[in-house]
């Protein structure tokens, strides 16, 4: 028995599968190293910036001060987006997965996947032409009501464009991904779970909260998670919506607004010289290494998820 | 013990119930009638805009329904049908973006299409003289296209390796794991890493438009490998045993029979990951640059892409600042139309060429 199964295992290989092999190998090493590739060479090109100070900083004494008030704009631009998107896509998701017949769901997902089809720099032009002055009543209300409150102390933007603005477009931008994953999640959870909860009597609503949210409650962590990666690291909508002038503050709706490391690039990378594009590739580094930990914690997640399903 | 016992008395029809009473079908139906108009009166009285009449709606709905589901059921059905409001308020505050901007766009752009827009460069173009978006569409085709001529092949290789060689290997494990990771690079740090891999070889300042191609590619790898992937593991195990129970080698069998069968899948994913790196902008303004006119040349010199056109006119119009402004509605509508254009023919393409049953 044993000698036929080890004539099978040396049977011989023929060149073109030797090949074929090798270029198929070849190609998922070249990703490893495209990975790799970028965090070389933003380090190489950045690595100027760490001994720099003045203007190629913006006037910063050193390349922390310079950092640290675009970290701070695009984590809260980004969590302030989340905040915003994830009650939505969630409550989307369950529309398309329970509350449409399996006939409309189709086409409704088609719609909210729309949603990620349009390009980011049209996002942009709507938020500047249509969102900003929509909300600028919004903000003058909330800063004569609730202007007690440090976020809306004021005072109010006339155009608009405050970090508030460029985090609902954010939002709106991250809802997709978040509703796609969620809505995979939900329609995967067990039939018999679904149909024991409803056979006790149980309404829709319960039903969910007994049977589908404990099972889909790592895979939603992760499409948060997954959101938040493509809200730090969102460019164009940023720059142009938001009018950024660097500081660092909590107020969501007046015209002095923090910036975020992506926006900050963006708006001034194509007429950098010298040291100030390896102050801005350093920063771009920062930016990498964040999304690649939200992003390396989220898929950790979703892939322990599968194995203790599988 | 032969007391008399009272009989139990008998149940009458009212007091047995089978059901227990709920509100009629029509009753959010009912509800969301009375909403709107109450909402629309109040409105109309003390002059609130159209958005504060639908705000005040779809309170008044949320606190409607469960109320009167409350006095009629109970509270579990009532809280139940608070939740059905709420989820599809959810949603209807999802679809206002995507309406508004289609609109929006397509109300702006509109005016700005004609012959002339779409076939001449903005070349010695001066004030509101008639300019066109013709080199930022060529040069917006020319980029993507190299990146898909570097992407597809590597990507489609790099599914055939995780799903015909690797499998479970551990090499093909990170693989798989760090593509994942891969699809969330911001675009930006992709253009970025274009910039810094070509300033080592072309010195400061280089802009050219196959750094571009090169920045899209890291961003449209993942997603080719990622829908091989997946359609690669579709094919079914028997097609691949019974080729190789005719003696073809492996080779031959992932490229005659595995690679056909999914092939529909993979042109749909393709052209999804197309759809969705065309309309980049962040790399393209680092590394592509811009110009006035048309540049075929994707090796040197600036190329400008319709995204960063966009750009450009919205945020630098020039004098006067209206003309600018329409011209990039008029190319913003383009790209929405080219994007929408790649989504739908993805999946007319899946359709059309998904493997008939029964055959």
């Amino acid at each position: 028995m044993s000698t036929t199964i080890a004539t099978r295992d040396k049977a011989p290989r023929r060149r073109g599968d030797v090949i074929f092999a090798g270029i198929a190998r070849g190609a998922g090493i070249a990703i490893l190293v495209a990975l790799a590739g970028v965090a070389l060479f933003l380090t190489l090109e950045g690595f100027p910036a760490l001994g720099a100070s003045g203007a190629a900083l913006d006037g910063a004494a050193n390349f922390l001060d310079y950092v640290w008030p675009l970290v701070f704009g695009t984590l809260l631009a980004a969590i302030l987006a989340l905040l915003i998107a994830t009650p939505l896509a969630i409550g989307v998701a369950l529309v398309i997965a329970f509350y449409t017949p399996r006939r409309i769901s189709g086409v409704v997902g088609y719609m909210i996947d729309l949603l990620a089809a349009v390009p980011s720099v049209v996002y942009g032009l709507w938020g500047i032409a249509f969102l900003g002055p929509q909300l600028k009543p919004l903000y003058q209300w909330l800063e004569e009501y609730l202007g007690f409150l440090p976020f809306f102390a004021g005072p109010a933007s006339s155009t608009g464009r405050t970090i508030l603005t460029a985090s609902i477009v954010l939002a709106i931008m991250v809802l997709p991904i978040i509703t796609a994953i969620s809505r995979e999640i939900f329609t995967q959870t067990p039939q018999l779970h679904m149909e024991a909860a409803m056979a006790l009597g149980a309404t829709r609503w319960e039903m969910i909260k007994l049977s589908v949210f404990p099972y889909a409650r790592s895979g939603m962590v992760s499409a948060t998670m997954l959101g938040l990666g493509r809200a730090l690291g969102e460019t164009m909508a940023v720059a142009m919506v938001l009018s950024a002038s660097g500081v660092v503050t909590f107020n969501l709706i007046s015209s002095t607004n923090p910036s975020t490391i992506a926006a900050n690039i963006a708006l001034n990378f194509p007429e950098a010289t010298g040291l100030k594009v390896n102050a801005l590739i350093a920063s771009g580094l920062v930016l990498f290494v964040i999304t690649f930990a939200v992003n390396f914690a989220a898929r950790a997640i979703v892939a322990r998820t599968e194995r203790e399903r599988s | 013990m032969a007391t008399i016992t009272p009989t139990p008395p008998t149940p009458t029809r009212s007091s047995m119930h089978l059901k227990t009473p709920s509100l009629p079908r029509w009753a959010p139906l009912l509800v969301i009638a009375i909403a709107v108009a109450a909402s629309a009166m109040l409105g109309l009285l003390l002059g609130w805009g159209p958005v504060g009449i639908a705000v005040v709606a779809v309170v008044l709905y949320l606190v409607g329904v469960p109320l009167w589901s409350r006095l009629v059921e109970d509270g579990r059905r009532a809280k139940d049908r608070m939740m059905t409001g709420l989820v599809w308020t959810a949603f209807v505050l999802a679809l206002i973006p995507l309406v508004t901007l289609i609109w929006k766009v397509v109300a702006e752009g509109l005016p700005q299409i004609n012959a002339e827009f779409l076939t001449y460069s903005m070349r010695n173009v001066i004030g509101d003289q008639q300019g066109g978006i013709y080199h930022a569409i060529m040069g917006t085709l020319l980029v993507t296209a190299w990146a898909a001529i570097i992407s597809i092949p590597v990507g489609i290789f790099c599914g055939i390796y995780l799903v015909e060689y690797g499998k479970t290997s551990r090499l093909a494990r990170w693989i798989t794991f760090l593509v994942d990771v891969m699809t969330g690079i911001p675009s930006i740090v992709a253009g970025l890493f274009a910039y810094a891999l070509f300033v080592l070889f072309f010195g400061e300042g280089v802009r050219m438009g196959f750094g571009g191609s090169v920045a899209l590619s890291l961003l449209m790898i993942p997603i080719v490998v990622r829908s091989t992937e997946e359609m690669l593991k579709l094919v079914p195990d028997e097609l691949r045993e019974a080729s190789y129970a005719l003696g073809v080698p492996k080779w031959r069998t992932v490229s005659k029979v595995v690679l056909p069968t999914a092939m529909s899948g993979i042109i749909t994913g393709v052209t999804l990951a197309v759809a969705r790196i065309i309309g980049e902008t962040a790399p393209l303004l680092i590394i592509a640059g811009k110009t006035d006119g048309l540049n075929m040349n994707m090796f040197s010199e600036p190329v400008t892409t319709l995204p960063v056109f966009i750009y450009f006119s919205y945020t630098q119009p020039g004098l006067p600042p209206e003309a600018g402004q329409a011209r990039a509605w008029g190319a913003a509508l383009v790209l929405i139309v080219i994007v929408m254009a790649l989504n739908l023919g993805a999946r007319a393409i899946g359709k059309f060429f998904a493997p008939k049953k029964g055959r």
